[in-house]
This record gives C-alpha cells, structure tokens and sequence, in this order.
C-alpha cells in the first residue's frame, strides 16, 4: 500500500513536504502504528513519538487522512474508505495548529501551558484524614468520563478555536480537566477555578462544533464537559 | 483569566448570554412576523404599514433592532478576534482589528439608531 508521509527537518529543508513510500502490509488490517513501523524500517530519518502502543500514553496522536487519532489504536479499516484495500494512500500529517519539530513530532508547549492553568490538581485545605478522603459513590460516578482524559492533544490539535487562539482559549483538553476538579465533591477551589473561567476567551470561545468529541480516541465528550461549566458559570452569577 | 476592552459585557458570560436571549428574541420575532404573513394571505401596503405601525409591533420593532445590534457586535466581535490578530495576518493584527472593530461598532450603532427613528418617528 501506498503511505504518504508529511516531512520536515528544520535543519535540512527549507519547506515541509509529503514523502510517499511503498508499504507491505500483507492485506492485514494493521494498525497506523505498524505501518510507521514498516516505514521505519525503510527510512530511520523519519520522526513520530510512540511509547505504549496501546492508547494508554496518548503519545502517537497524529492526523490521519484528515482525522486526529492515536496511531496505535486505528487499524487501516478505520482510516479512509480505501485505503486498507490500497486503493487510497495512508495520509500521514502531525497534529495540526502545533509547531513542527521535526516530521510528525510537534511541540506541546502551547497545549500543556493550557493544561496548567486550569489547576489539574485536588485543592482541599482540610486536614488530610488518616487513610484517604472519601467519597460517595454516586459523587465518584462525576468524574466518569472525566478523568480518563490521556492528553493526546487529538482534540484541542482538531479546534478551530484552539487553532486561532492557542494562548487564551483553554481547548477542550483543559476544559475537560477543569470540569474533572469542579465536579470532584473532594475540591473545595470551586469558586477560585469559575472566576478563571468567565472571560471571553478561556471557556466560551468554544462555540460547540464537538470536532472534540468526533475525534477523542477515548470516547471522552469535552463539549458536554464546556456545556456543564457553563451552567456552574451562569448559576454562579445570575 | 483573559480581558478584553473591546467585548460587548467584557466578560464571557455576559456575552454569552446577550448573544443567546437576543437569538431566542429574534427566533420569536420571525415566527410572529412569518404567522401574520402567512395568516393575511395578500399583503397591501395599507395592511402591512398597520401591522408595523401598531404599539405592540413599534415595541417589538424596538427589541428586535437592539438583540441584532448586541447580536452582530458579540458574533463580528468574535470573528475579528479569530481572524484579525497577529497570529494570522502579522504585526499590523491589533491595528487592522481595534479599526474594523471601530466600523463595525459605529456601523452598529448607526443602524440601531436608524432603525429606532424609522420605528418611532411616525413617518
């Protein structure tokens, strides 16, 4: 099958270009993953991260044919009607609205200083109990779908409004986390955190087109997440 | 927190807000218009100039042309700060923005106002 790879090293080329290679794959349905695996081997000078190799570090986040997905976690059938048959090119891009490194790998600076400004850690000024701060089992139910996010960028790489204005609006990555705190029954910083949240920018430049959720490879839904701060928001003020 | 001068509410929420009560006004004007058009068939100058010149309709006329003012300027204020910035057009961003941004206002205001002496002028 025919893979078509996006390309750039800042060191030796002036501009990104696409490379194509030819790829045995043996009329498998593999995974995105193994296939950049069998690139590999033909050509060591291409870059992409991988780690787990099973969706679980969320470091090979990349757009394939158009679509943000975790390379090892979306076999070829899923890709592109086509291209598992080898009538289409596997079209590999890294994610985008990032600044290129080097081929697929890009720089998360942008993404992860969002990440950190929504505090994703358990603020509770309460003396620590002895064993463990408990909770409800219908109050740990909220955090379903919340706190399985694995930061692979795929959704806040696949945001318009992320892409316009990666320094002030959050993305839906940190927006799912801030959500993931503000429905904790364990935090008690739930005003301090909605107070950085009322802007503009932050939280509503989201304007729910839900590329998000069409793309989270873990079947998170971050724009339901924006919605539900947005109620905590309006509750709060009027 | 991110501020912004030159948002309607200059907080999100408010915006937010503004842009959604104004869209369920305007939602509402239209079918009120939409059902008396449909209801009256043949529309006449005469039938059409007594139906807009009614209280009831100079006051909704009113609320109407305030919720697509606040309505354009949140959406266009929105527009501009995604597509006239720095970081898509260069160093001239924020002057080609604070410029549009000021002839989408006065443009804003000028239809408001023109459309509240055209509904209250008598004429």
């Amino acid at each position: 099958m025919k893979v078509s790879i996006y390309r750039y090293n800042p060191e030796t080329d002036r501009e990104p270009y696409m490379k194509e290679y030819e790829v045995d794959t043996g009329g498998k349905d593999l995974m995105v993953l193994d296939v950049l695996n069998l690139v590999k081997e033909q050509d060591d000078s291409m870059g992409y991260r991988r780690s787990c190799r099973e969706g679980v570090c969320g470091s090979d986040g990349m757009n394939i044919n158009g679509k943000n997905g975790l390379a090892c976690i979306t076999p070829l059938s899923a890709t592109a009607p086509g291209v598992l048959e080898g009538k289409k090119a596997l079209i590999l891009r890294p994610l985008p609205g990032l600044p290129v490194i080097r081929d697929l790998v890009v720089d998360m600076t942008m993404f992860y200083n969002q990440y950190e400004k929504v505090q994703p850690y358990l603020q509770n000024n309460t003396p620590v109990p002895a064993i463990e701060r408990l909770q409800s089992p219908e109050d740990r139910e909220k955090i379903d779908g919340l706190y399985e996010c694995i930061l692979c960028a795929c959704c806040s790489t696949s945001c318009p409004s992320f892409w316009w204005n990666p320094d002030k609006f959050l993305g839906p990555a940190a927006l799912l986390q801030s959500y993931r705190f503000l429905a904790d029954s364990r935090d008690q910083a739930t005003d301090e955190r909605l107070g950085k949240l009322d802007d503009p920018f932050s939280l509503f430049r989201c304007r729910g087109i839900m590329n998000c959720v069409s793309v989270c490879p873990k079947g998170l839904n971050p724009t339901r997440a924006i919605g539900h701060i947005r109620e905590m928001l309006l509750e709060r003020a009027v | 927190m991110v501020t912004s001068v030159t948002s309607l509410g200059r907080n999100g929420l408010s915006d937010w807000l503004v842009q959604r009560v104004s869209a369920v006004l305007l939602a509402i004007y239209t079918l009120v218009v939409l059902g008396w058009l449909i209801a009256q068939g043949e529309v006449t100058y005469e039938a059409w100039s007594g139906f807009m010149g009614c209280l009831v309709m100079q006051i909704a006329n009113t609320f109407m042309i305030v919720a697509v003012g606040a309505h354009a300027w949140v959406g266009l204020w929105t527009v501009t700060t995604d597509y006239l910035t720095n970081r898509q057009i260069g160093a001239a961003g924020t002057v080609v923005r604070l410029i549009a941004q000021l002839v989408i206002a006065l443009l804003t205001l000028v239809y408001v106002l023109w459309g509240l002496v055209i509904i209250w002028g008598g004429a």
